[in-house]
Formats: C-alpha cells, sequence, structure tokens
C-alpha cells in the first residue's frame, strides 16, 4: 500500500508542477509587458525586464558646460556643474569613447593647453584652464554609473496624453458600444423567431447563419466599403457600427438561438394559451431567462470589437482623430518601433479593458464558448 | 465630450429605433389583422405568417448587405480588372497561380494549418486535463485563457519584447536572445530567420488559443461518464492509459470542434503578420497578401477579390461540416 501512495504523492506533485509551469510560460510574456511599461526609458533599453528589480550599469556621455558657463576663478577659468542623475552612483569616467572608465571618480586628469578636468564621486565636475574657454560645444565626459531600480508612470502619463491614446481610447469606445448593443437587440428578436416560431424557410435560415459563421471578414471589406461611399456613408462611425452589427450576427443569432431552443417549452405554450402576444412572451419571459446568453454574447461582441485592427482600418480612416486603439499601437509598431516605453505603456492601456472585461465575466464567456461558438478573427 | 455624448446619442437612437421598429410593426401588424371580429380566425393566421419576418427582417437584412452581397460582389470583382471596369475572365486566378508572393502564402498558410491547430489542441488538452486535477485549478485556467481577451496587435507588442534583437555584446532586452546568448550562442534576429519565422509568428496564435482549447475540452473531459475511468483504473490501467485510451477517444467530436474552429482561425490570420513582419523575409499568408493588394500602393480589386475567394474557398469544406452537424443537432 505504502507503495502506491508513495507514487500517488509523486504525481500529485508532478501535475502541480507541470500546471505552474504551464501558467508561468503562458503569463511571462504579459508580465514581461506589464514591467517593462513601468519601467524608465534608459532601463528598458539598457537591461532585460527581468532585471528590474536590480541595480542597472550602464555607460553613457554627457557634455560639460560650454564657454558660456564659464567663471574666472583666481587666475583660472573654470566651468563646473553636475554630471550625475538624480539616484546613480558614479563607478568610473573617462574622456574618450576609446577609454570611457579610465578614471575613477576624485581623479584629477590633465588635458591639452593646460586645461584639467576632474570628476567627484557625487557627481560635480569641474574643468579648470588658464585661458578663456572658448568653445560653443562642452566637452563630452563618459561616465559608468550605476542605477538603482526605478519604476514609474511617467510613461503612462506621456502616452495618454501627447502620444494621443487618450483620444483613441474614446474613439475605441464610441467604436465599441453601439457595435455590442445594436446587434444583441437584432440577433435577440432574430432568434426568438428562429427557435419558437412556424414559418417556411425557417432550416433554411438557420442553415444560412451557421454558414455565414465563417465567411472571411476580408472578403467583405471593399464592396462594403465602396457601398458605405454610394450611398454616402462615407468612412465614419456610423459605418463600422452598421459594419461590426452585420459581421457580428450571424454569432449572436447563432448563439441565443441554440439557448433559447432549450427554455422550457411549457412556460411559452401555456403564455400562448394565455393570450400573450409574441411580442410579450419576448419581452417579458424569453429576453429576462436568456440573460446568460445574451451577457455571452455581449463579451464576445465587446472584445471583439475592441480588439479588431482591420475593419476599423478600413471602415474608419485613419486620421489622428479617428484612430481606435489597435491601430495607434499599430502606427507605432512602425514609426516609434525602438521607443520600448511608449510602445509598452500603449499597449497596456490597450489591452486593459479587454483584461478588466475578461477577469470579470470569465463565468459567461466560457459559457458562451461552451454554447458552441465557431467564430474566429 | 462632445463625442461621448455622440456616441450616448447613438446608443439610445439605436436602440430606441430597434424597440421603434419591432413595437410598432407588431403593433401595426395587429391593427391590420385584428384577432377578434367576423374574420378573427383568419386574421390570426395571416398575422402569424407575417409575423416572424417582422422579428426577423432586420437580421435578414443585414445578414444579406453585410455577407451574403460582400460575397458575390467579390466572385464579380475578381472576373474583373483592376479598377473593376472590363471583364478578364479568370485572369486574375491565372495570375495567382504564376506568382510567387502568391505561392509563398498559401505554402505558408499551409505551414500554419499544420502547426497550429493542432499544437494548440494539444497544449489544451495538456492543460485540460492537468488544471482538472489541482486544487487552484480554476486559478491557473483564467490565466492561461487570459491571453484570448488580448488583441492580435498587443500580442505583437507583447511578443516583439521576446524577440527582441541586439548585437552580441550588448544586453539582450529579448528574453528569447537572453536565454539564448546564455546557453552561449550569438543572438538570433528570430523574424528575419527564413522559414523558422514563420514558427515564431505561430508561437503568438498558439499562445492566444490554447486557452480556448483547454476551456472547450476540459468541459467535455468532466462530462465523460465517470464509471468508465473507474472501470479501466479496476481493470488495472495507468494513467497514461486512463488519458488517452478511454478518455481522448470519448471526446473525438470535441476536439474536432476545437480543431476545425482554431483552423478557421488560421486561414484568415492576418493581424499577427501584419504588425510584427507584414509579410516581410518570407512569411507573407493570404491574409496579408490580399490587404496589401487592396490597400497598398495602387490597389488592384480584381486581384485582391481573387485572393479572398481563395480563403473563402479553404474555409468552405469546414462551412459544409458545420451546417451538416447544425442540422443533424435540430433533429
Amino acid at each position: 500500500m505504502g507503495g502506491i501512495a508513495g507514487t500517488k504523492a509523486r504525481l500529485v506533485w508532478a501535475v502541480n508542477l507541470a500546471a505552474l509551469m504551464l501558467v508561468v510560460l503562458w503569463t511571462i510574456p504579459t508580465f514581461g509587458l506589464l514591467v517593462s511599461s513601468f519601467r524608465d526609458r534608459d532601463q528598458i533599453a539598457a537591461s532585460g525586464w527581468w532585471r528590474t528589480p536590480f541595480t542597472a550599469e550602464s555607460t553613457g556621455f554627457v557634455r560639460a558646460g560650454t564657454a558660456a558657463d564659464q567663471q574666472p576663478e583666481g587666475d583660472l577659468f573654470v566651468i563646473s556643474g553636475m554630471v550625475l542623475a538624480p539616484g546613480q552612483t558614479l563607478l568610473a569616467w573617462g574622456t574618450s569613447a576609446r577609454a570611457p572608465g579610465a578614471f575613477a571618480p576624485g581623479e584629477t586628469v590633465a588635458l591639452k593647453d593646460g586645461q584639467a578636468l576632474s570628476v567627484a564621486a557625487d557627481g560635480h565636475y569641474r574643468l579648470t584652464a588658464p585661458q578663456a574657454f572658448t568653445e560653443t560645444r562642452g566637452m563630452r565626459i563618459f561616465l559608468t554609473t550605476t542605477t538603482p531600480p526605478r519604476l514609474t508612470t511617467d510613461n503612462y502619463a506621456r502616452v495618454i496624453g501627447a502620444e494621443g491614446l487618450g483620444r483613441a481610447f474614446l474613439n475605441t469606445f464610441t467604436v465599441t458600444i453601439p457595435a455590442t448593443v445594436i446587434p444583441i437587440l437584432i440577433a435577440a428578436f432574430a432568434a426568438y423567431a428562429l427557435a419558437w416560431m412556424q414559418f417556411p424557410g425557417r432550416a433554411l435560415l438557420i442553415a444560412a447563419v451557421v454558414g455565414l459563421l465563417v465567411v472571411p471578414l476580408q472578403l467583405a471589406l471593399i464592396p462594403l466599403l465602396k457601398l458605405h461611399n454610394d450611398i454616402g456613408l462615407g468612412k465614419g462611425y456610423m459605418g463600422i457600427w452598421l459594419a461590426h452589427t452585420g459581421f457580428g450576427l450571424p454569432l449572436a443569432i447563432y448563439l441565443l438561438r441554440n439557448y433559447m431552443v432549450g427554455l422550457p417549452r411549457e412556460i411559452i405554450e401555456s403564455a400562448r394559451v394565455d393570450g400573450a402576444t409574441e411580442f410579450q412572451i419576448f419581452r417579458r419571459i424569453i429576453l429576462p431567462l436568456s440573460f446568460p446568453a445574451l451577457a455571452s454574447f455581449a463579451i464576445f461582441q465587446f472584445l471583439w470589437v475592441w480588439n479588431d485592427l482591420l475593419v476599423a482600418t478600413v471602415f474608419l480612416g485613419n486620421s489622428q482623430a479617428q484612430l481606435v486603439m489597435t491601430g495607434v499601437l499599430r502606427e507605432l509598431l512602425g514609426s516609434r518601433g525602438g521607443d520600448w516605453e511608449i510602445l509598452a505603456a500603449s499597449a497596456f492601456v490597450s489591452i486593459a479593458v479587454p483584461l478588466l472585461v475578461f477577469f470579470a465575466m470569465q463565468k459567461y464567456l466560457v459559457r458562451g464558448l461552451l454554447a458552441g461558438s465557431v467564430k474566429g478573427g | 465630450m462632445e463625442q461621448l455624448a455622440f456616441a450616448t446619442g447613438t446608443i439610445v437612437a439605436g436602440v430606441f429605433a430597434c424597440v421603434a421598429w419591432f413595437w410598432g410593426s407588431n403593433w401595426l401588424l395587429d391593427a391590420v389583422f385584428p384577432a377578434r371580429g367576423p374574420q378573427a380566425g383568419a386574421n390570426i393566421l395571416r398575422a402569424n405568417m407575417i409575423r416572424p419576418w417582422l422579428f426577423i427582417g432586420p437580421a435578414v437584412g443585414f445578414l444579406a448587405v453585410y455577407l451574403v452581397y460582400p460575397v458575390l460582389n467579390s466572385v464579380w470583382r475578381s472576373l474583373h480588372d483592376a479598377a473593376g471596369h472590363d471583364w478578364v475572365g479568370l485572369e486574375n486566378y491565372a495570375w495567382l497561380v504564376r506568382d510567387a508572393k502568391f505561392r509563398e502564402a498559401i505554402w505558408n498558410n499551409m505551414l500554419w494549418l499544420a502547426v497550429v491547430p493542432a499544437l494548440a489542441t494539444l497544449f489544451g488538452l495538456l492543460a485540460a486535463q492537468i488544471t482538472d486535477r489541482i486544487r487552484w485549478g480554476n486559478v491557473a485556467k483564467s490565466f492561461i485563457f487570459m491571453p484570448m481577451a488580448i488583441s492580435f496587435v498587443g500580442a505583437g507588442v507583447i511578443w516583439k519584447f521576446i524577440y527582441d534583437y541586439r548585437p552580441e555584446g550588448q544586453a539582450q532586452i529579448g528574453l528569447l536572445n537572453a536565454i539564448w546568448t546564455g546557453l552561449g550562442q550569438a543572438p538570433e534576429t528570430w523574424l528575419t530567420l527564413p522559414f523558422w519565422n514563420n514558427f515564431f509568428l505561430m508561437a503568438v496564435l498558439i499562445w492566444i488559443q490554447t486557452g480556448f482549447a483547454m476551456v472547450i475540452l476540459s468541459a467535455a473531459l468532466r462530462g465523460i461518464p465517470e464509471e468508465t475511468i473507474e472501470a479501466a483504473i479496476l481493470d488495472g490501467a495507468n494513467p497514461w492509459q486512463v488519458f488517452f485510451r478511454i478518455k481522448v477517444p470519448q471526446i473525438w467530436g470535441t476536439i474536432a470542434v476545437v480543431w476545425t474552429t482554431i483552423t478557421i482561425v488560421v486561414l484568415k490570420v492576418f493581424d499577427i503578420v501584419f504588425v510584427m513582419t507584414n509579410g516581410q523575409w518570407g512569411t507573407q499568408v493570404l491574409a496579408n497578401l490580399m490587404y496589401d493588394w487592396m490597400f497598398r500602393g495602387a490597389p488592384d480589386y480584381g486581384r485582391g477579390s481573387a485572393i479572398a475567394l481563395v480563403i473563402m474557398a479553404l474555409v468552405t469544406p469546414i462551412m459544409v461540416w458545420n451546417i451538416r452537424n447544425a442540422r443533424k443537432e435540430m433533429r
């Protein structure tokens, strides 16, 4: 018996460990983005995000003051100032790119023409010369410094204000909310008819809805854009709401019909016998009972519209005032690919709302999936 | 602020218009064919024939305009020249067959088809089996499922931090290169590595889709009758045998559904390639190629539509299969 128990305990351990590994693997990419978005611009570029809690060592240069900054001091001319940013510690310094760490803090080094430079450990430098300085560009002082780990929310402040993400956030909301609400209404009525009303062609319509579930969206873009232009709708919110409504309807009708068909027949029949009209049955009985299905489709549609790039690019246009967040992100990826802090913060702002919705409403999302969703991107 | 008011106004107007249509048309129908008076019976019959179409009318209208019409229109466009003026017959399709970029795209799509659904389903099955057996399974599921809520563009940014490249000697800030150089190798520019870069793009989609597979398969696994498993254990089956011989065969149907759903996603994959490589370095796929022809430089709607129809043709078998399954369920 002991042997079996031992194997079992080991198996439990192995399963827990495997689960932990999966979770870590699947979370690490997002976690890396989250951490990066709070890091300093220089630190992101200098070390991997997993080194955030450690002191980072970096090499760079700052420029000393110019002739305009010099002060006479006895028979010497002096330029002085500070080379370190708050929090930095000086490890070594130098005067040429070839030997950026040649001198220790506190050392004084003789330069050409009787000039001398010293950089103290606290970062104050002092450049002296027997005759007046004439340089209009300060000389370069190379520094090897360590910076303690620092987290900041500056990136977020910057992207929401200056980078136009705040505006895009509003645009995305403006696109998403009506594009979620309108299809639900239309689909709910249709689903009720397909589930509980008898009429010729019903089976055909259901088959058509299932078939339309998989029509590639890409196919629809050009014909619809032309159509919108022809009827004077052009590019704008109205167009994108209508488009998302059309694209979302098959899944909405399919999900809702599947759910409504499962509602108890007796309730509906007895309501009919009592003389309730179809409209009353729908409003008083079906709609309240279908809440879980309505909620799961609402989440699907919300996530899908919020995360969509293609439909927004085509139907909304690409001017700054019209871009949704996925569009802004795409532009940033293209033009500001090197500005990691902006990219990371923007990406996190854009995925924050879907993640919130996801974690808050996961129950309904899962239920919707299990009801047999077959919609892809 | 103005924009918010505008959006709120539309929601209210849209909801009001919908309700007004459904309520108003029903009221009108009852007014025209009142269910009382000498012709009550005939009126009720007539009203009942019309009413379903009032309920379903707007939906049918939307589906016709936004999905059926575009399909037909695309067929027409694919048989015409770039601007849609002159009939060219099958010239666009002939061009496709000759075009090297198209061959590359279709080959890559096949590669995606072979790898992504298989791996996503496999990882999903694995994750489902593992998380169902531990106490913190639901938390674990949440985290594995989470990437589903992230946009493909967002995922592109997230994975940029994984695949980033710095020249040798500098500190690597991409996780993959950090591990790679940690193993004593020279850093690689992963996304330009011929052939293999496709797999690095696929990893992103697998990462997103595994959670979906896991959720569905986990429900299916829990639906397996306990007796079959207990019987197998009593007969001395080890955990592996129970899983592969008893459990998996009982959920083949669900696995097929998951597989085909992911297959559809893969056939339409666009955003990931669009934002991460834009089809450069041998990573072109059909949807992105179509976007190129339709919206880049001088648009050629004929060729773009032809590519779109190829995607449609690839999806059609799955569509037929779906419809047949749905009809079977209805009986």
